[in-house]
């Protein structure tokens, strides 16, 4: 029924492009049952940025099985909705990109299908393949890996800082406004944080063995209240503040106001014309400083009449170098097959985010993971801006998001 | 034939008049058939039938000669149908279910969904060159085991080596007994294919072998199984029944559930929910009592200072009046989710414009303490507001009728008594309604809210993810989890939506109420 509200908007809006056109395009869903391979339709959801690598791969899988590729363009943020909502209906697209912590949402709501990636496993980074498993079972395409690093000016700071500490006095030595950028906000970051925060050894949930987690928040206990008194007392001392958004913190930095960021990929085309290092993220509390993989992928929908085509474009025509080095051109994330990240990384940029995603951490796919965010941020934003006692605001922070879980 | 009979729309004259209504309605029944094939297409039956049911009203309208009324309504009538009723009547309907994270779809789909999530490949399995094969009409597998023996088999017939197979690459291109197919065939009966399981041996707990592109097949164990007769979920592995239960759900005897669900009426289930949580108790008060508050002052406020500068720009003896008038209804150009983006970083403690330049380096928390932000809502909304009020008021003052204030002039009233006899009860007769309207739009002003502070700075004493600013639209929006901090809830959010409706519609009903007393005075 929700669906229809979408097909009367679709229909409406085909309706006044028919008028003012005279032809317009069908509306989706609309394929018959194809009579042979080349009448199939696979439609594709991608976001602006992997639209042209999709496009290439699916040119050579048109070549090769006569399947037609429907690639359609949608807004990144609209996808999961959309997703969810019209999977059901079975409207909704055969395959569409997108981040592994969607995957607790997918499985519960039963719209994500299975994918057996064989033997090409062990072609794939291990972290992303695992980021996109649950309960035994892969369910994404991963091809590309991201996550945060210190992003170094070289012109300020030769040296790459071992400790926060390092790191802080270096950038006070360089004498710029800010000893070291990291974005805060008046909501927090806590993806940001997360690093610093690993490094009280103050994990968000309990992990099993292999890298997935299991629903027992673990943010409490005596890292987390070290955590928690440590952001206060880099609060009190003006090294993290709440005032610096992301926008901010990229200002001055590509202003060269400062010799350290903390931060991704996504940030280096404002930085184009800086001399850059990346490195590992420098520990607070002495144990290795873990940040957080968000893995990209594709997933297959549960509801597709062409689960066949979908997963042998997937398998055979996205798990290449050629197309997930395609994907890097576009959008500057490592990739997460071995082989097109080792090509990928000739660039020294890549090769230092890689290299500190390999020590890294999925980020959590469990559902659960949503009451998290709702608290995590905020609190950590109230104890860096000294509006609350370290220790009592994280211990409530715990005990709420416990009530949210349930 | 006499002369009337040609005139009048509902004739049948072969006038110009009558011949543009021919070429209008053919286009919309055009339009309309076009539709209806579309919806036909995409099987969206319930748009199909709404479409037939508005193209036969429609022509039996304009064609008729006892519709005269309706010819002046139906289009509106139409539009008001598609986009007013339906969508309430639907937000009524998923009220009363459960549909949200883990009741998604229907059940067939849920069974589904959960079949496949608990299908396991054997661990160290091989992963085996595969070829479609049918015998007859039944489709099955052949495939090159690691050992190099050719096996084939069908759902009802477990794998079994089979001899004179023609391998080519290490696939089977040909097999006595069988037909191999082609690529496109495959993808013909994809879903099929799909859905084969070739047991491996007559043991079921061996697993047997599946494939998802026609190419490799792997071995599989389930370990759910589905009896439609009984309507339960069993594992088999450890034995546990899952039976279908009330709440869209397969529950185990010791009240455990399996992950995905389907959507169920639950009848009134949210709309306890939604005061049944005692966790919201304490904030759901603070944010009903600043929902009406909000809502009060910036209707008044936007009101007073649209009122001033109105009269200020009416009067005759102001030099530029256009001139101020467009720069006043500048604000009113920029859309409202634009400006609150905007305010929201002219208002940043240390480095927004307003603290930095205007106050002189000045570090006031004008989002982030509880008061300031209050006002800092409240002046945006202001901002953003007044000109619209500005509007309707040159507009009321211009359309005032000048012999009454004449007359006023001539019974020898003031200034002041003129203004408040005469001029703001004709004025407020004009604006009244529009006032009201004001409020309701601004009881729902989420836009602003969540653009300028997101609710926040949180509430310190409540354990949920409300703020001081919160409204109770985006409070609702929080809740039902639509913002991700909890599972999306879309009964409980549609429940909630039916409260504030019933809460805007009451106090629109009644201030209407109110206004006639004012045309009495007028």
């Amino acid at each position: 029924m929700r669906r229809s509200i979408l097909t009367a908007a679709a229909l409406t809006a085909t309706l006044a492009l028919a008028a003012c056109s005279g032809g317009a395009e069908e509306p989706a869903g609309e394929e018959s049952a194809a009579p042979n391979g080349e009448g199939s339709t696979l439609t594709v959801w991608v976001d602006e940025t992997r639209q042209a690598a999709v496009e290439d791969a699916a040119a050579g899988f048109e070549e090769s099985t006569g399947a037609e590729v429907e690639v359609v363009l949608k807004n990144f943020e609209d996808i999961r909705p959309d997703f969810l909502a019209q999977v059901p209906t079975g409207k909704g697209p055969d395959i569409t990109v997108g981040a592994h912590d969607w995957l607790g949402e997918l499985t519960t709501n039963g719209v994500v299908a299975p994918i057996e990636l064989g033997d090409a496993a062990a072609t794939f980074e291990p972290v992303s393949v695992a980021a996109f498993t649950q309960d035994d079972q892969v369910y994404g395409l991963p091809y590309a890996v991201e996550n945060i690093a210190l992003i170094r000016n070289t012109a300020l700071a030769p040296e790459a800082p071992a400790t926060w500490d390092d790191a802080v006095a270096a950038g006070e030595d360089a004498g710029t406004k800010y000893p070291l950028l990291i974005q805060t906000s008046t909501e927090g970051d806590p993806y940001t944080f997360y690093p610093l925060q690993m490094s009280f050894g103050a994990p968000v949930f309990e992990q099993n063995e292999d890298g997935s987690y299991q629903p027992e928040l673990a943010l409490g206990g005596e890292g987390g209240t070290a955590f928690a008194q440590w952001l206060a007392e880099q609060g009190e001392a003006g090294v993290l503040s709440t005032d610096v958004t992301y926008d901010i913190a990229v200002a001055a930095f590509a202003k060269g106001e400062s010799p350290f960021i903390v931060g991704g990929p996504w940030m280096l085309e404002q930085f184009a014309d800086l001399d850059l290092s990346i490195d590992p993220i420098p520990s607070a509390g002495g144990e290795p400083a873990q940040p957080f993989v968000g893995v990209a992928g594709f997933y297959v929908s549960a509801q597709s009449e062409n689960a066949l085509l979908a997963n042998d474009f997937l398998v055979n025509h996205m798990a290449t170098p050629e197309a997930q080095l395609a994907l890097y051109e576009a959008g500057d994330r490592p990739p997460a097959l071995i082989e097109a990240a080792d090509t990928a990384s000739e660039d020294p940029i890549t090769a230092g985010f890689r290299e500190v995603g390999a020590d890294a951490v999925p980020m959590p796919s469990l559902p659960e993971m949503g009451a998290v965010w709702a608290y995590w941020g905020v609190t950590e934003a109230a104890i860096v801006s000294g509006k609350s006692d370290p220790a009592k605001a994280w211990d409530k922070m715990v005990s709420d998001i416990q009530g949210e879980i349930g | 034939m006499s002369l009337p009979a040609t005139r009048g729309s509902g004739r049948t004259g072969w006038s110009p008049g009558f011949l543009v209504k021919l070429v209008l309605i053919a286009l919309v029944d055009a339009l309309g058939v076009y539709a209806v094939l579309a919806a036909w297409g995409a099987e969206s039956w319930g748009i199909l039938a709404a479409m037939v049911a508005l193209l036969l009203v429609a022509n039996w309208a304009y064609f008729s000669k006892r519709a005269l009324p309706l010819k002046y309504i139906l289009p509106g009538l139409a539009f008001l149908l598609v986009y007013q009723v339906y969508v309430v009547a639907y937000t009524g309907y998923v009220a009363f279910t459960n549909y949200g994270d883990g009741h998604n779809s229907t059940k067939e789909q849920a069974v589904e969904a959960l079949l496949v999530q608990n299908e396991r490949r054997v661990e160290g399995s091989p992963s085996s060159p595969l070829t479609v094969v049918a015998d007859g009409d039944t489709l099955g597998f052949a495939i090159v085991s690691p050992e190099g023996v050719v096996e084939a088999g069908t759902a009802e017939r477990p794998l079994a080596a089979v001899d004179g197979a023609a391998v080519e690459a290490g696939r089977v291109t040909g097999l006595p007994g069988y037909e191999v197919l082609e690529y496109a065939e495959v993808l013909e009966r994809q879903q099929e294919v799909t859905d084969l399981r070739v047991p491996v041996s007559e043991d079921p707990n061996d697993g047997s072998i599946r494939t998802q592109d026609a190419r490799t097949g792997y071995v599989f164990t389930s370990t759910l199984t589905y009896d439609p007769v009984s309507d339960a979920m069993i594992n088999t592995t450890t034995g546990v029944t899952y039976t279908a239960n009330d709440d869209g759900q397969f529950e185990a005897a010791d009240g455990t559930t399996l992950p995905v669900g389907w959507r169920v009426l639950v009848g009134l289930d949210n709309f306890v929910t939604a005061f049944g949580d005692d966790r919201y108790a304490g904030p759901f008060g603070k944010i009903l009592v600043w929902t009406f508050a909000f809502a009060a002052v910036s209707v008044a406020s936007t009101f007073l200072l649209g009122l001033f500068l109105a009269i200020a720009f009416n009067d005759a003896r102001l030099r530029g009046r256009r001139v101020y008038r467009t720069l006043v209804i500048l604000p009113y150009a920029i859309p409202g989710f634009l400006a609150a983006l905007l305010w929201s970083g002219l208002l940043n403690r240390s480095y927004g414009f307003v603290n930095e330049v205007l106050l002189g380096g000045a570090q006031i928390p004008w989002l982030t303490d509880p008061v300031l932000a209050k006002l800092a809502v409240l002046g945006v909304n202001l901002w953003l507001g007044f000109p619209y009020m500005f509007l309707i008021c040159t507009g009321a003052l211009q359309s005032l009728p000048t012999d009454v204030l004449e007359a006023a002039k001539i019974d020898g009233a003031g200034r002041w008594r003129t203004w408040r006899s005469i001029t703001l009860p004709l004025l407020l007769v004009a604006t009244a309604p529009l006032l009201i309207s004001s409020f309701a739009f601004n009881f729902n002003n989420f836009t602003l809210i969540y653009m300028l502070t997101g609710g926040g700075p949180r509430f310190d004493d409540a354990s949920v993810p409300l703020g001081h600013t919160d409204i109770l639209i985006s409070m609702v929006y929080s809740v039902s989890g639509l913002d991700g901090t909890a599972a999306k809830d879309y009964g409980l959010a549609s429940a909630l939506s039916i409260v504030i409706f019933v809460v805007v519609a009451t106090i629109s009903a009644l201030a209407f109420r109110r206004t006639r007393s004012l045309e009495e005075i007028a």
